[in-house]
């Protein structure tokens, strides 16, 4: 009864004042109590609050007194009214959140010290916040055997350290539409797990790592590669390369402080050297190389008849869920490997042997905000004659650890340019870090393919923002180009289904990001990122864009002379062997 | 979203239900397991591709539910009541037993075939307490010997049936 009493939309909820600890508070009514909390300055602690999905109230931490109320109520789930009397930090709301954490750690293992999470563990920070200083309980959970699953790819869950908070179901199934999880069995035995309780690697997980990025502990986490890069990087027989991804810098900026606008790359660039890469190249040169492919491709398939609309392929977790969930829609997939795959091909196959160096001599490593990448890496058709284009994957989070691990004060860099003959970028394939970024750089190309005039918009405002789908439609030439834009997952379910059933005719192009806002809040980003950090992120990418000088992948100088030199022409024969792949319908429990 | 299949190729009783539904979900796992006696993976999929239902969530609400099983059922199918009358009067230690003798935990069937083991809540029989029940022959006052003791004879009766 309480949840379904909120009222979703914020315009629509009169003003109301209600009393909070003995102050007056404006509020909404019918909105959580928690926001007008929150709003307030008032801090009360939540472990399965997701913000903008349906609260739950599984956990009650973030119980408070209401006068009237025979008991304490979770605030995340119960709606304001006018007038209410709001106690937040009563002795008995502090006694029951304290009580509910020990009941948490009578069931969780001891070993803090070892956990990926040490240090921002939700769970542990609530222990210390509410004072718990001894083991009260000890739950009989903890006596269950708990296995972990290593078997996918990217992802590593530990059920031992899961408190059931359900938070990684509900992103699972309500933001990316994947549904892969769920609660298992009841009562003490519950767990969370796929279906028939196997490994995440059978299930219909994607990888894409939003689950992680919701875990309040250590249950979850990504597959570490720090190992095999230490490893490299220490090998003296092993030339390690490294791209970085177009979000990367812009994360990294805001890790350390930097205003919103500004572009650490230099700052990565130097860091990286200093870890002992050789040669650091930028994954965003490589999205320009995308956009000579993608934008060819489309053009190709208008000017031939389809299939049509053409999607995109860099978002390895969306392509993992076409093969698996809409494998008759396979044909409308670009044959453009992804940005990273790309790079990975030509650093092994063309910059390798002009270095006089052979595949295996090369150590590849990109450095990606992306949990699906390291299983993308991992694709067999990715390793032609066994060797990888892309050795190890390390995410944002790997890398922060990496840089912490080898005692780098970054905050001391002067920034540094990547190297040559892969580093140069344009501000287009930079936007790949955000949703519609790829979109907005295949139109700008594609206007000067079909037109050979420049687009005379720079900026697709319809394309921009956070919402779950935008579109837009243009003229190119005499051509009249619809184009979609979507992220976050589960957006894409509908769209797919309206031109399956004919009813889009309209559309010749569709973006997907698999994470909702892009690359920006992918999987392997830091942790505790609200909308407000993603939409940060987003202005630092159009910010960059805006003052960029060359802002058209087809004008990126190292693109032109890559394919003078080495490619020919795009979508030619050299491009088919090293830029393009193929798929396959994935058959999985789902 | 679920691909495009035909109806052909789902289970039978699945086949009933053709308005998708998801409050069916129950009632048609219900019906699958009165016929197998289980619920195989086969045909939890096939239930969740006609309700329209991911898997993890038809397997997830499955094993909510005390009275579904996974695994088909032994020649020797043996329920031991755990109500509260038979709880007092000791099941714990006629379930430990038992678990012991036939080699899985309850829930299980053994690699053979041979036995299963299920606990039930109340059987309503409490005045017999410790009941325990073997392929529905009810077993009335039972001791964790008796049990083991009633399920060899039961293992026995079963291979002379088949050597018959
Ligand atoms: S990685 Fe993505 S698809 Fe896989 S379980 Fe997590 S949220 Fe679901
Ligand atoms: S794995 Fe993490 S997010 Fe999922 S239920 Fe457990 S604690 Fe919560
Ligand atoms: S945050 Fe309110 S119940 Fe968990």
């Amino acid at each position: 009864m309480v949840a379904t009493a909120i009222t979703p939309e914020p315009a629509s909820r009169p003003a109301v004042e209600i009393r909070v600890d003995g102050r007056a508070v404006t509020a909404h009514a019918g909105e959580p109590l928690l926001d007008a909390l929150r709003r307030d300055g008032v801090h009360v602690p939540t472990l399965c609050h997701l913000a903008h999905l349906t609260p739950t109230g599984a956990c009650r931490l973030c119980v408070v007194e209401v006068e009237g109320q025979r008991n304490l109520v979770p605030s995340c789930a119960f709606p304001v009214a006018a007038g209410m009397v709001v106690h937040t930090h009563s002795q008995r709301a502090q006694r029951a959140r304290k009580t509910i954490v020990e009941l948490l750690l009578a069931d969780h293992p001891d070993d803090c010290l070892y956990c990926v999470r040490a240090g921002d563990c939700d769970l542990a920070t609530l222990a210390r916040e509410l004072g718990v200083r001894e083991r009260r309980y000890r739950g009989t959970a903890a006596a269950i055997e708990h296995h972990i699953d290593a078997s996918s790819p990217a992802l590593l869950r530990d059920p031992a350290k899961c408190i059931l908070c359900g938070k990684c179901v509900r992103v699972c199934e309500e933001v990316q539409g994947v549904a892969a999880i769920d609660f298992i069995g009841r009562g003490c035995k519950t767990t969370v797990g796929t279906a028939f309780d196997q490994g995440l690697n059978v299930s219909t997980c994607i990888s894409c790592g939003q689950c992680i990025n919701v875990c309040p502990t250590g249950a979850l986490r990504e597959v570490s590669h720090l190992k095999l890069v230490t490893d490299a990087l220490a090998d003296p027989r092993r030339v390690a390369v490294v791209q970085h991804a177009p979000s990367i810098s812009v994360t990294l900026a805001e890790t350390l402080g930097l205003p919103a606008d500004a572009d650490a790359a230099g700052i990565l660039n130097a860091a990286l050297r200093r870890l002992g890469f050789t040669h650091v190249f930028d994954t965003s040169f490589a999205a320009d190389l995308t956009i000579m492919e993608e934008a060819s491709e489309l053009v190709q398939r208008i000017s031939r008849g389809g299939p049509l609309p053409m999607m995109t392929s860099c978002s390895p977790g969306w392509v993992a869920w076409v093969e698996q969930a809409v494998p008759d829609l396979l044909p409308h997939l670009s044959t453009c490997k992804s940005p990273q795959q790309m790079l990975g091909a030509v650093i092994k196959r063309v910059w390798a042997e002009r270095n006089a160096l052979l595949p295996e001599d090369v150590f590849s490593v990109s450095i990606m905000p992306c949990t699906a990448k390291k299983a993308e890496a991992a694709r067999p058709e990715m390793a032609p004659d066994g060797v990888p284009d892309v050795d190890a994957v390390l995410t944002t989070r790997e890398l922060l650890r990496l840089i912490k691990l080898r005692g780098l004060d970054i905050t001391r860099l002067a920034p540094e340019p990547a190297d040559s003959p892969y580093g140069e970028r344009s501000s287009a394939g930079k936007l790949f870090g955000v949703t519609g970024g790829v979109a907005e750089a295949a139109l700008r190309t594609a206007y000067r393919l079909v037109t050979g005039t420049e687009l005379p918009l720079s900026e697709l405002k319809e394309l921009r923002g956070l919402d779950g789908v935008k579109e837009l439609h243009v003229k190119v030439g005499d051509l009249a180009l619809g184009v979609a834009v979507v992220n976050g997952l589960k957006n894409a379910g509908p769209l797919l289904d309206a031109v399956r059933a004919g009813r889009r005719p309209d559309l010749v192009f569709i973006e997907v990001m698999t994470c909702p806002g892009g690359c920006i809040a992918g999987g392997g980003q830091p942790l505790g990122a609200d909308l407000d950090a993603v939409r940060a992120r987003m202005r630092s990418l159009y910010a960059i864009d805006a003052t960029s000088e060359l802002r058209t992948s087809h004008d990126n100088a190292q693109v032109k002379a890559l394919y003078e030199e080495v490619l020919g022409a795009p979508l030619g024969h050299e491009s088919h062997r090293l830029l393009h792949t193929h798929y396959a319908p994935r058959a999985v429990d789902c | 979203m679920v691909v495009a299949h035909r109806s052909s190729d789902l289970d039978p009783i699945v086949a009933r239900y053709p308005d998708r539904r998801r409050e069916h979900l129950i009632p048609v796992l219900q019906e699958i397991q009165e016929r197998d006696g289980y619920l195989s993976r086969d045909a939890m999929k096939a239930v969740a591709r006609a309700l329209e239902l991911p898997v993890s969530k038809v397997y997830g609400v499955a094993t909510f539910y005390n009275q579904f099983r996974f695994e088909p059922r032994g020649k020797v199918h043996c329920q031991v009541c755990r109500g509260t009358a038979c709880h007092v009067k000791g099941s714990a230690q006629v379930l430990d037993t038992l678990e012991r003798a036939i080699g899985v935990p309850a829930g299980h069937t053994t690699r053979d075939g041979l036995y299963s083991l299920e606990v039930v809540a109340c059987m309503g029989a409490c005045g017999l307490a410790p009941v325990v029940t073997i392929n529905d022959e009810v077993h009335a006052l039972v001791s964790p010997d008796g049990a083991k003791r009633l399920a060899r004879v039961a293992a026995k009766k079963e291979s002379h049936r088949h050597d018959a």
